[in-house]
């Protein structure tokens, strides 16, 4: 069952590949409907969960010469970033419905070559939403790696093939720092792997084994080789710098979905692998991991706060919206062993942070693909007043920052009052601290608002279409789900989250 | 009434006397205040968002958990910022919901804190009631938290400035805004948690003397302006420290009925303000002069909420103004002869505004400005924007229409009959729903309504032979606005674009540098490295070139040299063999 939804994108892809003329209305259509079956069984496996442990488990030999298997499964980790990771995946799907070519911004010029590149952009994102939904299920760490890097490769060419000017440079850029980062990842793991005994690379036993409890230097340096790997991918600052210029140059649906989900692969290994692997010294460096989260929140917040530039602001707030998910992380290592209500406070929240991060920042950068359809430039000072000739963009618009902000009713509240009222006890000066973000968010987002939709109207613009509509605001009405009636994540979530504690208390 | 919300947390709503009142009040004044907007606004995006903002505050007075206040106090910040800026169209107006919002949100923080220190300290659901018994240390920073957080709200000092740019919304927001919700959420806030305030050594004392010193400087600034708005403004800023004065000694009661008399009080005055801007285009008072007289309705209805907000006798703030300064008086007498002259300058600000409107225009200059704004402008909407020009209506028909009038009364029998608590038994039974102390003695009461009296009535003289000077530092409100630009703001941006700098030139650059140097250094391997490998790939080359050269060399082709060499090579053979053996 598992193993069908995570590969059904895939052979989605193969056979649109193979087949060998189609219109581009039937590409269009099949990418819809593949995302919508997608997310159907996605919702299917969550009514079916009944947790806490692993659902859906499929444990198969692989390569057996370094007891490397196929075990793929589901918990209250990673099941609502599989099911994030659907929505995303049909949001776009419905956005590139628009009569225009994916990434440029104009109208498709009809002929077999456009069919052509529109039949590729489908497949390849068919076959990431694969990929995705591959490192969120992989309870193995070889499994695990080969769709973590699987996910790099392919978000290459969507902004190599699809950004904009200067994509070419960022998307190698792109590459080769995460590519950089997964190297030190697979360090990491092979030093787990080395440890255990018998070797394995099994999350599960290795989980179980804990093989690095006691080894003071060896686990440190393997732990520092997963979270170089994974803040990279994350990215916390200082490694967050291949973030801006590929959200800048990558076309909106790709930005949606790096921000939106490749992001939580690396906030994700946090939970899955680093914190119940290593819980020893993640408790023993906590602190740092605390630093690294307030420093990517203020840091993020404030250079956020300076740009002129649209998409780099909505791209330099995922730093900051990462650096409470990392915060909270930390401070439930310094918290596992002494209150764990607050521990378990802190994990939701960071979880929760994922979910919301990702369908709030998802349309936030949808919607800077329409600015950029309408006006050809992120520039914000060449925009104002469009809320005149599109109210229902700028709403939506509103909605979307409001919820970035963390307004309570919105998502991103449920999240942050968690992270941060879980970690204060942890580590009080950082968390209140990290509270300044939130401001200048809240600066940054209504300065922006100001100058792009408000005052005297400068120029005229259409108002969203019916295909950009039904992508975007169905994100924004989860958000509102999630954050009047948070129970039903958190039902899922809170108990993963205590299993955690368990683990990192060892 | 409860509900599981986050893990151990719950979103809980409940109801007690002080809640009860606040409920009451907020939907009287609410409703008070549709009635007057609807003939001046259409739009659903304006009864929407003041449904909400009304919907906020009731929650936020009926929530039992710090969760639920929180949640509800920020959705309150954020519909003020639309409500503020609900003319978005103008630049200024859009600024002036943002200032409101981010000064209110950066006080909110507090109520993070709070939060985060509650559950540290173990008050495990947030539960307001249990705050009071935590333990020192996480009960003081808690005490801290809510403090900023409620005089952000309430506008006290030094927040006050986003009440003056929170005149530029509508007017019926205004008459919201400044009466039962927002601003009264922070003194309501601070009122519940009186017995958190009271169990810390200093949150008590510091609420009290923060009330008393907006209540006075405010009460200063509100004399001078020379905008009704701005005027009404700056006195809500010092009626509301009176509320918050009442909190910190320990005068639920009297702070709470306090409030509920400035609410009915205040939102008369600000619908008043609202309908003399619809009909004559302006809320500047030297502009106003006499617009009682001409609008004798809307003209009686003012006179009774500033006589009110003057504290005369018989009328609701005198009574319930004297009850915050008896309870004062038992704390400290300082802070007793603060509240008294916070009083006094209410008196004085109120019978300014009272001469001015009442001036006998011998002139024709405000009228005519009225005519011309009337000509003028076109018969925009509410939803134009209340500046003279657009807002004016063609045709001289006075606005606002006579439905949306009815209000007024409702209004002002309310401010005006909340004085009945002066009387000892109905403060008694008041007493009963929001538990309180005794009420003033009745010397307190005559003395503070012959000041009144006095004072307004001098005020008013001198008022009308001649307006009162305006030092600039309280017309500009303190320069507190400007402070915070300065201090808190600017050097933000100024950090924010130094580390923006930062970040594409050493961060990013460090990157792009690291990557030139790896190029550079395959470079170096390709010329220097690769190239003498090379070398010595071909040096060997070549030595095999010469060996296969050299080879040759026999193959000949001629038999005679053939048998040489066969004959010397076993030659040679014999000798190793020789050798060997």
């Amino acid at each position: 069952m598992l193993s069908t939804v995570v590969f059904l994108p895939v052979a989605v892809a193969v056979a649109l590949l193979a087949v060998p003329r189609v219109s581009d209305a039937v590409v269009r259509w099949t990418w819809v409907a593949a995302s919508a079956v997608e997310l159907v069984a996605v919702v299917v496996l969550w009514l079916g969960y009944d947790g806490p442990g692993y659902g859906y488990e499929v444990n198969r030999r692989w390569i057996p010469s370094v007891s490397s298997g196929y075990h793929i499964g589901v918990d209250g980790l990673s099941l609502p970033l599989v099911a994030v990771t659907a929505v995303l995946f049909l949001a776009c799907a419905v956005y590139a419905l628009r009569r225009t070519a994916p990434g440029t911004g104009r109208e498709a010029p009809s002929g077999a070559r456009q069919t052509s590149t529109l039949r590729s952009f489908a497949a390849l994102f068919l076959l990431l939403e694969t990929v995705c939904m591959g490192v969120f299920v992989s309870l193995d760490l070889v499994l695990f790696f080969v769709f973590f890097d699987l996910s790099i490769v392919v978000m290459y060419f969507v902004i190599a093939g699809w950004g904009h000017r200067d994509a070419a440079r960022a998307a190698l850029q792109f590459f080769l720092y995460t590519f950089l980062g997964s190297l030190a990842l697979l360090l990491g793991f092979i030093g787990l792997y080395l440890a255990a005994t018998p070797h394995t690379f099994d999350i599960a036993r290795l989980a179980a084994q804990n093989p690095l409890q006691g080894r003071g230097t060896a686990a440190t340096l393997v732990l520092v080789a997963i979270v170089v790997g994974l803040a990279i991918k994350t990215p916390t600052v200082p490694f967050h710098t291949w973030l801006p210029p590929a959200h800048t140059e990558a076309p909106a649906e790709g930005s949606a979905i790096l921000a939106g989900v490749l992001l939580k692969l690396g906030t994700y290994g946090f939970v899955r692998i680093a914190m119940p692997l290593l819980p020893g010294p993640w408790r023993d460096w906590g602190a740092a991991i605390v630093v690294v989260g307030v420093v990517s929140v203020l840091y993020g917040a404030l250079v956020a706060l300076a740009q002129r530039d649209f998409k780099r602001m909505i791209a330099y707030t995922s730093v900051n919206h990462m650096g409470y998910v990392i915060l909270a992380l930390g401070a439930a290592g310094l918290l596992s062993t002494s209150d764990s209500q607050a521990h378990d406070l802190a994990v939701t929240g960071a979880v929760t942070q994922m979910v919301s991060h990702g369908l709030i920042t998802g349309a936030l950068f949808l919607l800077a693909g329409v600015l950029y359809e309408r006006g050809g430039t992120y520039d914000l000072d060449a925009y104002g007043g469009l809320a005149a000739s599109a109210p229902r963009f700028a709403g939506l618009t509103a909605l979307a920052a409001f919820a970035s902000l963390g307004l309570p009713g919105f998502s991103g509240f449920i999240a942050e009052f968690q992270i941060f009222t879980g970690s204060l006890p942890g580590a009080p000066v950082a968390t209140a601290l990290a509270f300044l973000g939130i401001l200048l968010t809240a600066a940054l987002f209504l300065r922006a608002y100001q100058r792009l939709f408000l005052g005297p109207p400068a120029s005229r613009v259409g108002d969203l279409t019916l295909a950009e509509t039904l992508s975007i605001a169905p994100l924004m009405a989860l958000a509102v789900v999630l954050g009047l009636f948070p129970r039903f994540l958190l039902d899922l979530v809170e108990p993963a989250a205590r299993v955690l504690g368990t683990l990192v208390r060892r | 009434m409860s509900t599981p919300y986050l893990n151990g947390i719950s979103f809980g709503l409940g109801m007690d006397g002080l809640s009860a009142v606040m409920v009451v009040t907020v939907a009287i004044v609410t409703l008070a205040v549709l009635v007057f907007a609807a003939g001046e606004f259409r739009s659903v995006r304006f009864f929407g968002l003041v449904l909400l903002f009304a919907a906020a505050m009731l929650v936020t007075v009926t929530a039992t958990t710090l969760l639920t206040l929180l949640m509800a106090w920020e959705v309150m910040g954020a519909t003020s910022y639309a409500l503020i800026g609900f003319w978005w169209r103008e630049p200024r107006r859009a600024t002036s919901g943002l200032v409101a919002f981010l000064t209110t949100r950066a006080a909110d923080l507090g109520l993070y804190l709070a939060a985060g220190a509650a559950l540290a300290g173990g008050a495990r659901g947030l539960d307001l009631d249990r705050l009071a018994s935590l333990p020192d240390g996480w009960r003081d920073v808690v005490a801290a938290g809510l403090v900023v957080a409620a005089l952000g709200k309430s506008a006290q000092l030094p927040f006050s400035f986003w009440l003056s740019r929170a005149m530029d919304g509508p007017s019926p927001v205004s008459a919201l805004l400044h009466s039962a919700t927002m601003v009264a959420a922070g003194a309501y806030l601070l009122l519940r948690m009186e017995n958190l305030l009271d169990a810390t050594s200093w949150a008590a004392v510091t609420v009290a003397w923060a009330g008393a010193a907006t209540a006075l400087l405010l009460g200063a600034v509100a004399v001078v302006q020379r905008d009704l708005k701005q005027l009404l403004a700056a006195s809500t800023c010092a009626q509301v420290g009176l509320m918050v004065l009442a909190a910190g000694t320990a005068g639920v009661a009297a702070g709470t009925w306090q409030l509920v008399a400035h609410a009915f009080t205040k939102s008369l005055l600000f619908l008043c303000a609202g309908a003399w801007l619809t009909a004559l285009g302006t809320k500047d008072l030297t502009e106003l002069r006499g617009a009682a007289r001409r609008h004798r309705f809307v003209g009686v209805m003012f006179t009774v909420g500033a006589a009110s907000l003057a504290g005369l006798p018989p009328l609701s703030l005198w009574a319930a103004k004297d009850q915050v300064l008896a309870t004062a008086a038992r704390e400290s007498v300082p802070l007793y002869v603060v509240g008294l002259a916070a009083a006094v300058l209410s008196a004085a600000y109120a019978g300014r505004a009272l001469a001015l409107v009442w001036a006998n225009t011998d002139g024709t200059d405000s009228v005519d400005r009225a005519a011309r704004a009337l000509a003028v402008a076109p018969p925009g909407a509410g939803e134009q924007g209340e500046s003279t020009v657009r807002y004016g209506r063609a045709g001289g028909e006075e606005r606002p229409a006579r439905p949306q009038l009815a209000a007024l009364p409702v209004l002002a029998a309310g401010a005006a009959g909340l004085g009945l608590l002066a009387l000892p038994g109905l403060w008694a039974r008041a007493a009963r729903v929001v538990p309180g102390g005794a009420g003033p003695a009745w010397w307190e009461l005559v003395v503070s309504g012959v000041l009144a009296l006095v004072v307004t009535g001098l005020t008013a003289r001198a008022v009308s032979r001649r307006d009162l000077p305006a030092p600039a530092p309280l017309l500009g409100w303190l320069g507190l606005e400007g402070l915070t630009r300065t201090v808190v703001v600017r050097p933000t941006l100024v950090a924010a674009d130094a580390l923006a700098r930062f970040d594409d030139r050493a961060v990013a650059g460090s990157v792009r540098a690291t990557a030139a140097v790896g190029t550079a250094f395959a470079r170096l391997v390709d010329r220097r490295v690769e190239w003498s490998v090379d070398g010595a790939v071909r040096l060997v080359a070549r030595w095999f070139r010469a060996l296969g050269r050299l080879a040759r060399r026999p193959q000949t082709g001629q038999l005679h040299h053939y048998y040489a060499q066969a004959v010397v090579v076993l030659a040679a053979l014999a000798v190793l063999l020789l050798l060997v053996r």
